[in-house]
């Protein structure tokens, strides 16, 4: 970590110093300097927001690895952080729980994203376009907190009852509601670049497609979706990354008990869960239940980061394909 | 020469924008089977607009109004009972820019007959794959790498691939519009001469704006104004005898700035 | 022989192999698009209409008017029996509470004997609206008769407005939850407005090196991407524990969720700048404008709409996140409303998780209430932000 911090010095330091010898050379006024130097103030100050949270974040994480195997951390099976029975901190039921939940929203959101991006982008007028495609954005603009509330609520008791009625059991916390209710959630932002790069497919290659005979879905599934699939894929990544960050819902509707299984029915916690859970009893920033937050909290960023990585990585190639830049 | 007429135009009219613009007034002409027929004019006259009602490709355009009667083979494509998918099956497009899908060479071709029923994976596509690539005199050039991308290729290759991909369907008629105009003299030449070996097989209709490459590949020419036909004849009649002015003019014209 | 041939169809050349099921299935799938974005859209108005559903009684309260004898005794010691012992279940505890403090700032109230509309108890409340309760059915006939006597009432529930949280559901109120929400979003744009901003027309107008600012391009990526709840881990870590911010504060939330919309606006902000047309800047130095004047006096002025847009859209985003504030302290609590920044507060968002959380049947009434509350501050936000763009592109068509 003290490499990073020194090299994020540096460069401040020699940005200032370049700055400062093209100031003598220049003969600008006082006032014009000092907006300027606020203005590389700014900038540096929100490029080092990523690199102040990674260190915060590693530093306590690196204390907890100080006293715990990172091994068992990555392969433990156990997660109980009550320091009276010997607290245990194998994070792969908690892994395993944020896996549960993100497929189960990924299963709702993909396919209702792809399907409603394919109608916006290719058989809607463009005045239905203007208006379902800001409607169905609203969904991604309401707040966690009440998709929560709702998955609790009202998703959750249909849940149970329907899967009583099967006779099945069913915990009233349940991955299941909190991942469905978290799908309708991702539905815009897969909905929403899909509906993007669909767009940017070049016209020429539907007529080509027609002129071939083929009929409008045909069209659609052997050229635009092949053509238009690196974009689908970047905006796949960003709902799953979404998924993987997300807090609210399952807090209040997955439940917190760390859970060995795949059952969607049963109560899971996940790690974002799990990282609320670690500050709600001691406020000891120094315990060994908040200090494996903090791990857990670095797992996740280094999760999202690469899920992100991945969909730029993937984005870039759509662009490159097809010279479009506007994503 | 073959007489035989393949397909014909019957008081074509056309208009753009809901029927606010009028584009082609009442075109009445005769295609024959195994022929060139070039159209030619002015930009803007409408020649694209009229190849595209050949294979109902004006109905993807909003606002576009199409009237009168195209008949092939003796049925009115535009009756109700045919359907835009089979017309384009039968009669294939060339498009002035060329745009290979962004997929193999190989499957480039072999994409649209699989869709259609007409071949299976496996040897019966290997084979239609490489006749239609031969008779573009392609093959020889890309059968080291049917796997490669088909916008690899230069230019005048992908132009190449792209009537290999309409033929691979075995169309009855074959409409390009400017196939060669966004390309080098060379890769011209190779489509011209795959344009001659074709029409033995296929009834080609091309607009070019290129009164030589016209000359040159077509047997047929026919001369467009303002959206009106003014002259129809073989090739030879229209570059040799214009019967009228406006013809003459024109062909004087072009032959003055190309040459 | 001859009918079978009239029935077939007239054969022409343009029929083709399993055209008609290609055809249907082409159909089909143009109508399951169609059903699915309308299955989507639907989501939506499930959501508003569970919610306005559940929401819409809390806005009325109960009342009740029962007797009420303020003796000495009770103001002292015991408020509970101003009260007789068969109502005493049935008014809030919040008002018995708040007597003595009545009773010294009205005492002509001491030593009297009348009927009072109370404020009722949260199950009475609930048994009224008709929904789930936990009354005994002897309390639920003397509401009845109660209310056959025409001394029961529901009004508009005005302490959901001027009240701060409570034990209590029916005296819990919303406005300190909203008067921490402004304070702490106000932190946030101070914050996050000017970097931002600021840091866009550095990268858009005056950093030169493209690979730098590809590389900070990508930084700011990375940023909007990480999870909000991570942000809570970094304003605890830096403000509280390294900078000495109090937790639960209007300020370090602010300060949290401004680096958290940072990258929204520094995105917008950029858009917005690059959407102006080049020909003003060169129009700008044409006139023999310095840099600084051509940005300010020509460039910012016309992205100014669409600086505003992004900014209340990420004004949106801040108000309604709710989990990096769990782990700073804001859920804790406050009944009382804060008047500095550094005092402990509440905010919408982390109340409503409060409330979802209870088991009384009010408060999940109260949640609903505040969640239409807080979606009603989301559409009006939006509602001005695509005022500013309408009026925004109006004026582009002038250029
Ligand atoms: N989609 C369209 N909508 C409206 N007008 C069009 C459209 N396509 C072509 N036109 C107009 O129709 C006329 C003929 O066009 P076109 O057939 O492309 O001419 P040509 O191919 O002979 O150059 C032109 O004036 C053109 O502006
Ligand atoms: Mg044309």
């Amino acid at each position: 970590m003290d490499t990073v911090n020194i090299v994020m010095i540096v460069i401040i330091f020699a940005v200032l110093v370049y700055y400062w010898k093209k100031d003598r050379i220049d003969n600008r006024s006082k006032i014009e300097k000092s907006i300027e130097y606020m203005l590389i103030l700014s900038a540096v100050l929100s490029i080092a927001v990523l690199s102040i949270l990674e260190q915060s974040i590693l530093f306590y994480t690196s204390k907890f690895f100080d006293t715990h195997s990172m091994w068992y951390f990555f392969t433990g099976t156990q997660w109980s952080a009550d320091a009276l029975n010997g607290a245990k901190f194998g994070a792969v039921p908690l892994f395993l729980g944020t896996m549960v939940v993100a497929l189960i929203a990924m299963i709702v959101a993909v396919p209702i994203g792809v399907m409603s991006a394919i109608y916006l982008s290719e058989f809607a007028t463009a005045r239905k376009r203007e208006i379902y495609k800001p409607t169905l954005e609203i969904l991604s603009g309401i707040p966690t907190v009440v998709y929560g509330f709702f998955a609790a609520v009202t998703i959750a008791p249909v849940v149970v009852a329907f899967s009583n009625t099967l006779g099945i059991e069913a915990s009233h916390s349940n991955a299941l509601s909190s991942g469905v209710v978290m799908g309708i959630m991702i539905i815009p932002i897969i909905t929403s670049l899909s509906d993007d790069v669909i767009g940017a497919v070049p016209n020429h290659y539907r007529n080509t497609a027609l002129s071939l005979g083929l009929t409008q879905a045909e069209m659609i599934r052997f050229v635009v979706l092949p053509a238009a699939s690196h974009g689908i894929i970047a905006a796949v990544l960003l709902g799953v990354s979404r998924a993987l960050g997300e807090t609210m819902i399952v807090l209040m509707a997955a439940g917190m008990r760390p859970n060995m299984s795949l059952n969607p029915l049963e109560d899971m916690a996940t790690i974002t869960v799990t990282i609320v859970d670690a500050f709600s009893g001691d406020h000891d920033v120094t315990s060994d239940e908040t200090l494996s937050a903090f791990a857990l909290g670095f797992a996740l960023f280094v999760f999202t980061l690469m899920l992100n990585t991945v969909s730029i990585f993937f984005i870039r190639r759509f662009q490159k394909r097809y010279q479009y830049s506007n994503l | 020469m073959n007489n035989r007429i393949k397909a014909s135009v019957r008081d074509l009219n056309l208009w753009y924008d809901e029927g606010a613009k009028q584009i082609l007034y009442s075109i009445d002409m005769d295609i024959y089977a195994h022929q060139v027929t070039a159209l030619i004019g002015a930009s803007g006259c409408g020649k694209s607009s009229l190849l595209r009602c050949f294979n109902r490709m004006n109905e993807l355009i909003n606002g576009c109004k199409v009237r009168g009667e195209i008949v092939v083979d003796g049925k009115n494509i535009y009756d109700k009972d045919v359907s835009e998918v089979a017309v384009r099956t039968k009669i294939g497009m060339v498009f002035q820019k060329p745009n290979p899908f962004p997929k193999s060479i190989y499957d480039n071709i072999a994409h649209a007959p699989k869709i259609h029923g007409r071949v299976k994976r496996g040897l019966m596509c290997d084979k239609l794959v490489e006749e239609s690539l031969r008779r573009v005199s392609l093959w020889e050039d890309v059968k080291e790498k049917l796997k490669e991308m088909g916008t690899s290729l230069s230019g005048g290759e992908q132009q190449r691939l792209c009537i290999a991909r309409a033929i691979a369907l075995k169309p009855d008629i074959l409409l390009m519009d400017e196939p060669t105009s966004a390309l080098d003299p060379i890769s011209t030449q190779h489509i011209e001469e795959a344009i001659v070996e074709l029409k033995k097989s296929y009834t080609i209709i091309m607009v070019t704006h290129n009164l030589q490459q016209a000359k040159r590949i077509a047997d047929r020419v026919a001369f467009f104004h303002k959206g009106d036909l003014i002259e129809y004849n073989t090739s030879h009649e229209i570059f040799t005898h214009p019967q009228d002015k406006r013809t003459q003019e024109f062909i004087k014209d072009k032959y003055n700035q190309n040459g | 022989m001859k009918k079978r041939r009239r029935r077939l169809p007239t054969k022409h050349p343009f029929e083709i192999r399993q055209l008609k099921s290609r055809s249907v299935k082409s159909y089909l799938f143009k109508w399951l698009s169609i059903l699915t974005i309308f299955f989507a859209l639907s989501f939506l108005f499930i959501f508003v209409s569970n919610v306005l559903y559940r929401g819409v009684s809390a806005f009325n309260q109960t009342y009740i008017q029962v007797p009420v004898d303020i003796t000495q005794y009770a103001v002292t010691t015991n408020p509970r029996v101003a009260i007789q012992r068969d109502h005493r279940k049935l008014v809030s505890r919040a008002w018995v509470r708040n007597l003595p403090q009545m009773v010294k700032e009205t005492p002509t109230l001491l030593n009297t004997r009348e009927e009072m509309w109370i404020l009722a108890d949260d199950e009475v409340d609930q048994y009224i609206k008709g929904k789930s309760n936990k009354l005994t059915s002897k309390d639920r006939a003397i509401i009845d008769k109660l209310k056959a006597q025409n001394k029961i009432d529901l009004r508009f529930n005005i302490i959901f407005f001027t009240q701060g949280d409570s034990k209590m559901p029916e005296y819990a109120g919303f406005l300190s939850a909203i008067k921490g929400t402004v304070m702490t979003v106000f932190v946030t744009m101070m914050v996050s407005f000017p970097i931002g901003v600021m840091t866009a027309i550095y990268l858009e107008e005056f950093a030169q090196d493209s690979r730098v600012t590809q590389i900070i391009e990508i930084n700011i990526n990375n940023l909007a991407s990480v999870p909000p709840i991570l942000f809570g881990l970094l304003g605890l870590a830096v403000f509280i524990n390294v900078i000495g911010v109090p937790r639960s504060s209007a300020l370090v939330g602010g300060l949290t969720l401004g680096l958290m919309t940072l990258p929204i606006i520094i995105v917008s902000t950029r858009t917005a700048l690059r959407s102006v047309p080049n020909a003003i800047r060169e129009a700008g130095f044409a006139l023999g404008l310095n840099k600084f004047q051509m940005v300010w006096g020509n460039v910012l002025p016309l992205a100014m709409p669409g600086i505003m847009t992004g900014s209340i859209i990420s004004l949106a985003h801040a108000i309604g996140e709710t989990s990096p504030l769990l782990l700073i302290g804001m859920i804790t609590f406050i009944p009382d409303s804060p008047s500095l920044v550094t005092d402990a507060t509440t905010v919408m968002s982390a109340q409503i998780y409060t409330w979802a959380s209870m088991p009384q049947g009010a408060y999940i009434e109260r949640t609903s209430a505040a969640i239409l509350i807080l979606l009603g501050v989301m559409v009006i936000l939006n509602m001005i932000a695509i005022m500013i763009r309408s009026r925004f592109s109006k004026r582009y068509n002038y250029e």
